[in-house]
């Protein structure tokens, strides 16, 4: 969590930059107003922040390790570091984000939980934090998903959630967000909704990169003990909803030094119709109550991206986001889903670590640029690979 | 004079002048059930006594709506429905429709469309009045008023019982034609029947005498709760109850005859 003032975060009127805002129906209002206009004090008060704190040391298992990935380094022709979020409980980074969420919703007072998932990682840490602190949670994921991450499923219903098909439009994780705001507007009292990433209206894209902020916290001080120096070359992080890569970037974003490389699903090509590459293929529009940049067709309707990779499967980026790509001030690659499975066989062959296949396309990227064999380059491997072994075993080629 | 006033006057205060009290606005989803049922139903609800007409454009992701509506729209998006075709399928709009016309729908096909010239198409095809239920008031002062002024559309807010005073007046202040009152804390269609605690806004929202008149709608769908929302305000809309109407049978006659029932059984 941080005090950070940029041009490249948020401003009084909840933008980054053009993109962001508040676009929800006046039945959100004020459930997103009464969150709005506490949240920051909450986030800053002492309590809160010793909770967090607490938390994330004991039970997430923070700081993770940045890692030196030596024989990776040699095959890339720089020094790699690892940020090994694929460490943290749950096995992803998005834990950080459920176990801030949850305690700004005891905070205002909630009772009951909601949220959506994909590949179903934000929903099982949804769950886990619900069952941590005792609350009721309803975890919405559409159905065809439901199908696709089986053990999720029953992971989320072991940790005693409800998961609940979205069974409209596409039936994806575009559609379970649907699901799950219109569950908030029936039920505007009692309920928080912990969205999964930095989407959604404002305050949410904010919100969540701050809780996420603590991975680039860290790594400043971890290289700082490795190269007596905060700030590497790179960063690189995958982009789904844009979250991991909001907490890898956030205290580098006024450091035009550090080159932030932000990487998008490419699927099978972004010419072949199965892509998710939203800065390639989108434009400008609003979804899940964001201005933001968007898959669509000429009409405005929302397309169904592809990935692989569940998590990276998603129509938008966060505006945040947009904002950065807008400004030139990241570097938006693709990876196709080849690219990226050949990434994450080549990690466990090289450093006996299998990621996910979303972390796996950050790890694409780093053959797609020219290093100095000085560079500093810091990964964040966004989560570990267990969820996604039917994936690599589908694959084949390892 | 008084002619050339009324021809310039916007339908939707029109119909408030010509009818005071328990005006009927019906709405439907553009291209559903069937692709090009859209200016049929429209006259079909005209013929039926209805006072205003509310087409919605079909989004892929309409949050605001329960599943009666969301289904429409999916069904008319796969039917083929766009933004392009509803204009083209309104061309004729003002040769058989007298009522007050006003689009509803989600902002991001708008945009796409191009604001200004979606604005610039509703005057052109004779459109009354936008209910654009996500975009945010603040956006609408900054960017969207003086565009809907300068092609003489209204702009419809929503409010609902968890709207504050304060918002209510401020919506009040940015409002043309009438105000869209939510029934309850809902998604379209959500609930039936009206209860004792909707009782209590209608008559707070009542008794703050606001400048505009205002419309009760969702969970209306038959006359009994038609005229006990009439009671509070100054009519109410049927959304999802006409849709699971034409659903069934689109006719004109079936329209026709459910309107009737809706206001005088
Ligand atoms: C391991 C992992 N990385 C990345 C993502 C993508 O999300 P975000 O872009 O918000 O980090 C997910 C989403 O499920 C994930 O599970």
């Amino acid at each position: 969590m941080s005090d950070v003032q940029s041009k490249y975060l948020v401003d009084q009127r909840g933008y980054f930059g053009k993109f962001g805002g508040a676009y929800i129906p006046e039945m959100l209002y004020p459930n997103v107003e009464e969150l709005k206009s506490q949240y920051l004090e909450i986030m800053n008060s002492h309590a809160f922040r010793t909770d967090f704190v607490k938390l994330l040391k004991d039970y997430v298992g923070r700081p993770t390790p940045l890692y030196h990935a030596s024989r990776l380094s040699e095959v890339v022709g720089a020094k790699v570091y690892l940020k090994r979020e694929d460490l943290c409980h749950t096995g992803a980074h998005k834990v950080n984000n459920t176990i801030g969420q949850i305690l700004m919703a005891q905070a205002l007072g909630k009772k009951r939980i909601i949220a959506e998932t994909g590949a179903g990682q934000h929903g099982v840490a949804t769950a886990t934090v619900c069952a941590l602190m005792g609350l009721e949670c309803t975890v919405y994921m559409g159905e065809i998903d439901m199908a696709r991450q089986k053990p999720n499923v029953e992971r989320m219903k072991i940790l005693g959630a409800e998961v609940r098909p979205a069974t409209s439009g596409s039936k994806t994780l575009k559609d379970a967000t649907n699901e799950a705001m219109r569950h908030w507007i029936n039920n505007p009292k009692d309920t928080h909704y912990i969205i999964g990433s930095v989407v959604g209206p404002h305050p949410y894209p904010d919100m969540v990169a701050r809780f996420q902020s603590v991975i680039s916290e860290e790594i400043k001080w971890q290289l700082e003990e490795k190269e007596g120096k905060e700030d590497p070359d790179y960063v690189f992080a995958c982009v789904g909803g844009g979250s991991n890569a909001a907490g890898a970037f956030y205290h580098y974003v006024d450091k035009e030094n550090v080159k932030l490389v932000a990487i998008e699903a490419s699927g099978l090509g972004n010419d072949s119709g199965k892509s998710a590459a939203t800065t390639a293929l989108g434009k400008e529009g609003v979804l899940h109550g964001s201005r933001s940049l968007l898959m669509q067709t000429e009409d405005g309707q929302v397309v169904e991206p592809y990935s692989i990779s569940a998590g990276l499967d998603y129509p938008g980026i966060g505006p945040f986001h947009a904002h950065l790509f807008d400004s030139g001030r990241a570097m938006f690659v693709g990876a196709t889903d080849e690219e990226a499975m050949n990434a994450g066989v080549e990690l466990s062959k090289l450093e006996g670590i299998i990621p996910a296949v979303e972390s796996a396309h950050a790890l694409a990227a780093l053959h797609k640029v020219d290093f100095k064999p000085t560079d500093i380059v810091v990964v964040n491997l966004s989560g570990r690979g267990d969820k996604d072994l039917e994936t690599y075993i589908k694959w084949g080629k390892y | 004079m008084s002619e050339l006033r009324k021809a310039k006057m916007n339908r939707i205060d029109q119909a408030f002048i010509d009818k005071k009290k328990d005006l009927l606005n019906v709405y439907f989803t553009a291209g559903y059930p069937n692709l090009n049922d859209t200016l049929e139903i429209a006259k079909g609800i005209e013929k039926g006594g209805a006072d205003l007409i509310e087409i919605g454009i079909p989004f892929s992701d309409p949050v605001a709506d329960g599943p009666t509506i969301q289904e429409s729209s999916t069904k008319a998006l796969a039917s083929g429905m766009t933004l392009k075709l509803l204009f083209e399928q309104l061309k004729d709009l003002r040769k058989d429709v007298t009522l007050p016309v006003l689009l509803m729908g989600y902002i991001n096909p708008v945009m796409q469309y191009g604001f200004e010239a979606f604005c610039q198409k509703c005057q052109e095809v004779g459109v009354d009045g936008l209910i654009l239920p996500d975009l945010p008031m603040y956006e609408y002062e900054e960017m969207y008023k003086a565009v809907l002024e300068k092609y003489g559309l209204y702009n419809v807010f929503l409010i609902t019982p968890q709207t504050s005073e304060e918002r209510i007046r401020k919506i009040d202040e940015l409002s043309k034609g009438f105000i869209y009152m939510v029934s309850s804390a809902s998604t379209t269609g959500a609930k039936s029947g009206i209860s004792e605690e909707q009782i209590e806004y209608f008559e707070r929202v009542k008794a703050m005498n606001l400048k505009n008149k205002l419309l009760i709608g969702f969970g209306i769908s038959n006359h009994e709760t038609f005229s006990k929302a009439c009671s509070y305000a100054d009519g109410a809309i049927i959304g999802s109850a006409f849709i699971k109407l034409v659903t069934v049978d689109a006719s004109s006659s079936n329209i026709q005859q459910y309107i009737q029932s809706v206001k005088n059984p």
